[in-house]
């Protein structure tokens, strides 16, 4: 990282160890804490997607499978958060890794159906569980000291903070860079000697146990969870957020999902037909900013140095 | 002097196609063995086959008397075999060096790191400039591998096969598409190889192929119709209607 | 269980893989020959829809409304691919997604402004409201017996079109080989374009067809196209062929679970977790279809490419 970058996220970081501080109020809080869990969401799916090239459209299966977890251990009487955020890790992963090893037998589409077909199977069975609250989801009363938001907010803020820690060191690690390179170029890191397979599998499995823990923390936010959490929609949601980001590059997911939401957010006070604008949104940053936001600011500050240089 | 490779009625279809037809081959640990053969004669196949990446109907594969028709490609490499691409298959957006250094990094120990940056493996990446060194692309590692000269992407290409450090290096067509300087660099480097490595190599030009080869083995319509020292493929005269035809007449 | 009612549920899983074959073949069509995965091609299901409904509103026909729709959504099908579809051709199928989702969203809305948010009302034509006696003592709903006749005649028209035409001749080629859809060159263009209206037209029957028994509402388009998807990936991409035959399994597997799986399980489960579990896992047996299928056969059915 540069000076300059180290800056921006140092101010950045100090702006949300402020925000229950300066709030105005409850929903400000809540807002905040809904772009962290998102980003971290993102950021879980950008891994799979953006670095190990795999389309996965099902990746809402382990938000909502993280979510349930927590909800119907808490509704069974076990509510102590390392339980039942352990477990739901835990079985999220073991979950990623039994559709991984099954859907990366396929490339290409038919992995993006795929994956879709796990988590629409996952949505139904949720939808089925008619003592869990069925189609109408299941509120949860998380333990005491998570009810409040502000120390909610700074449980989430700092899972984020060592989650993308995290990713950073994975994304400069053998293994990182293993995962990119098949992304790259697949049958030349299989001559090479990689076994392809096995590095993308725990990539997805990773991915997968980072989108549960979102999930958990989504679930204590709303203290609700229903099957929406993996319906089709929340993923295909995930995958606008990393591609308006930009796929692929380590700040795409974060700032994918917080612009997403805000984008929503903002158009949804202004009008009812506030989906017309996220359309466009979405529309023009395809059709104009091929590398999404992430891509505009880099390319915007390649623009200024140039210019700075010619000067 | 054993049979480092040793291929037995080797099958592949292709719907009605027969790419590989009863083959049988063997390379001897310490020779360059040449494979040669027209166009569409099943010789890219049968390299896809003996890396592992095509799997054959049936026949057998060893490689120094172990059984590997049925492993997976990854399993081979570690049992010295490596293998460079007809068409260039190189990492374009990486720099040389980094392409290599994920070569190295494929053979030392295993890959499954998450933590420690690579940047700060500094063996991976010497032993990566050694290998630049030795293919000729010292003075260009740091070149992306999209914006190199197609010869160099050729050197790069065999560079790659070189980080498993193979006991076996299968070469397919390694002169495809090279200006004359580029060709002779290239046989130059092979031979330079060949002191310490067994090479199979598959080639269209005859030069080269005669200047370097120990034996040579025609392959027509999937099936090595002879195998020998380079004079007698040339005095052969199956070999001769088959393939060599105009160019050994005239 | 009585024999009838499993025929009476064959033929109804019949006619709604009719249905889905008609959305399946342009979404094929277009994803095999142009790579292009297009999301809104559930948006002119939903606009065929819409304008039947108000043509026929209208005019006091519904086949004047049909008639009406299909010319309106092929028009509105080649302009958006002219407009926009076009330059996303070249890009990969993540850009297409996001891109075409967009495009939902704002036909989602636009459709909202002009209709509003509540369902509009399309029945079918008086003629064909009342049953019909197929054989004595079993009675079917005569539009769904149209809805049968009318998808597969459309099928064989397809089939005709693909097998016996030039412009088949192109399609072909371009399914099976894409460099040779390239080498077309110029004509290309008019043939994407002249596609994609298909594959509106063919959209826009279903809408209408579907629109008096499922509801005409703003998001009906996106329920159907991922079923369409799941028809195309089972049959293989680019398949015509696979895209029928996966249409039919997927109307079969999904009505006669949703039908006879509440019943199978009422005498183990009792009657109320029998409907509820039995419809839940009615609904994951299609998607359990396309799993098992890509596990055994990891490029569909009827691969176009190989
Ligand atoms: N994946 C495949 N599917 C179908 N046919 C194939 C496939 N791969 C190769 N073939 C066919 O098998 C035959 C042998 O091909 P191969 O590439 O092995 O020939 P080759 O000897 O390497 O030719 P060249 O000298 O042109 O490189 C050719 O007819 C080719 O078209
Ligand atoms: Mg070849």
């Amino acid at each position: 990282m540069t000076r300059a970058q180290m800056l921006i996220l140092g101010v950045i970081t100090l702006g949300l160890i402020l925000v229950p501080v300066l709030a105005a109020n409850n929903f400000t809080i809540k807002l905040f804490s809904r772009l962290l869990i998102f980003a971290l969401a993102a950021s879980s799916l950008n891994l799979v997607l953006g670095y190990g090239g795999m389309v996965s459209f099902g990746h809402a299966a382990y938000f909502g499978v993280g979510g349930y977890v927590v909800g119907i251990l808490t509704v069974s009487g076990i509510a102590s958060p390392f339980i039942t955020w352990t477990l739901a890790v835990l079985l999220c992963a073991l979950l990623a890794a039994l559709i991984g090893a099954i859907s990366l037998r396929t490339r290409g589409v038919y992995f993006i159906m795929i994956t879709l077909a796990f988590a629409q199977m996952l949505f139904f069975v949720f939808v089925s569980l008619r003592q869990y609250g069925g189609a109408d989801g299941l509120p949860i009363r998380p333990p005491d000291p998570l009810r409040d938001g502000r120390t909610l907010y700074y449980i989430i803020l700092v899972t984020l903070g060592i989650c993308l820690f995290l990713l950073w060191r994975i994304k400069e690690s053998r293994f990182g860079r293993a995962v990119q390179a098949i992304k790259e170029n697949e049958s030349r890191m299989m001559a090479l000697g990689y076994p392809v397979f096995r590095y993308q599998l725990v990539c997805f499995i990773i991915g997968g146990a980072l989108a549960g823990l979102a999930g958990v923390l989504n679930a204590n936010l709303n203290a609700f969870i229903s099957p929406n959490a993996l319906a089709w929609s929340q993923s295909g949601q995930f995958m606008m957020m990393v591609i308006l980001g930009g796929v692929g590059r380590f700040w795409g997911g974060a700032l994918g999902a917080v612009v997403f939401i805000l984008l929503e957010t903002w158009l949804g006070s202004l009008t009812i037909h506030w989906q017309l604008g996220v359309g466009a949104a979405l529309l023009i940053i395809v059709l104009f900013a091929p590398g999404g936001l992430v891509g505009l600011v880099s390319s915007a500050n390649a623009w200024l140095i140039k210019r700075r240089a010619a000067a | 002097m054993s049979a480092l490779l040793d291929i037995q009625g080797l099958f592949k279809r292709f719907g009605g196609l027969v790419a590989t037809n009863d083959c049988a081959l063997d390379v001897r640990a310490g020779e360059l063995h040449a494979l040669i053969g027209p166009n569409g004669a099943g010789k890219t196949t049968l390299i896809g086959q003996i890396a592992g990446v095509i799997k054959p109907d049936s026949g057998r594969i060893r490689l120094d008397g172990v059984n590997i028709t049925y492993l997976p490609p990854h399993r081979r490499v570690r049992m010295g075999l490596a293998r460079t691409y007809q068409i260039t298959n190189v990492f374009k957006k990486y720099s040389v060096l980094d392409n290599l250094a994920l070569g190295v990094q494929a053979r030392d120990g295993h890959s499954f790191r998450f933590w420690r940056p690579v940047r700060a493996e500094r063996h991976l990446w010497d032993q990566a400039a050694e290998i630049a060194e030795r293919v000729g692309l010292g003075v260009r590692q740091d070149v992306l591998a999209g914006a190199l000269a197609h010869g160099e992407q050729r050197q790069l290409e065999v560079g790659l096969a070189l980080t498993s450090r193979p006991r076996l290096l299968l070469l397919d067509e390694p002169l495809a598409g090279m200006g004359a300087d580029e060709a002779g660099r290239m046989v130059d480097l092979i031979r330079r190889l060949r002191a310490d490595l067994t090479i199979l190599l598959v080639e269209h030009d005859m030069d080269a192929v005669f200047q370097l080869a120990d034996r040579i083995s025609v392959l027509v319509y999937g099936r090595i119709i002879a195998s020998g020292a380079p004079e007698a493929i040339r005095a052969n005269p199956d070999v001769q209607t088959a393939y060599l035809g105009d160019e050994v007449r005239a | 269980m009585t024999p009838t009612l499993i025929v009476a549920q064959i033929l109804n899983g019949v006619q709604l893989g009719l249905m889905l074959f008609l959305l399946a073949a342009g979404l094929t069509l277009i994803f095999g020959i142009m790579d292009m995965i297009n999301l809104a091609h559930g948006s002119l299901y939903m606009i065929g829809a819409y304008l039947t409904a108000t043509v026929t509103s209208a005019t006091g026909s519904f086949f004047l409304g049909v008639g009406a729709a299909i010319i309106g959504t092929a028009l509105i099908g080649m302009a958006l691919e002219m407009s926009v579809l076009r330059q996303l051709y070249k890009r990969d199928h993540l850009s297409q997604v996001l891109a075409t989702f967009g495009i939902i969203l704002i036909v989602n809305e636009i459709v909202r402004m002009i209709w509003g948010a509540q369902p509009v009302l399309l029945n079918a034509p008086e003629v064909l409201s009342g049953p019909v006696e197929i054989v004595p003592g079993f009675r079917y709903p005569a539009f769904r017996l149209f809805l049968i006749g009318v998808g597969i005649a459309v099928a064989l028209l397809l089939f005709f079109i693909v097998n016996r035409t030039r412009v088949g001749m192109w399609v072909r080629a371009g399914a099976s080989n894409r460099e040779m859809a390239q080498a077309m060159g110029v004509r290309i263009k008019l043939l994407f374009t002249l596609i994609f209206g298909l594959g509106a037209a063919l959209c826009a029957v279903a809408g209408a067809l579907l629109g008096p028994i499922l509801s005409v509402q703003v998001g009906m388009g996106e329920s159907i196209l991922i079923l369409a998807f799941v028809v195309i990936v089972i049959g293989g991409i680019g398949s015509i062929k696979g895209a029928l035959i996966g249409a039919l399994l997927v109307g079969i597997v999904d009505t006669a679970g949703r039908a006879l799986l509440p019943l199978i399980l009422r005498d183990l489960l009792g009657r109320d977790a029998a409907t509820n579990i039995g419809g839940a896992l009615a609904s994951v047996l299609i998607y359990l279809l396309m799993a098992l299928v890509l596990f055994w056969k990891p490029e569909g059915l009827f691969p176009a490419r190989s």
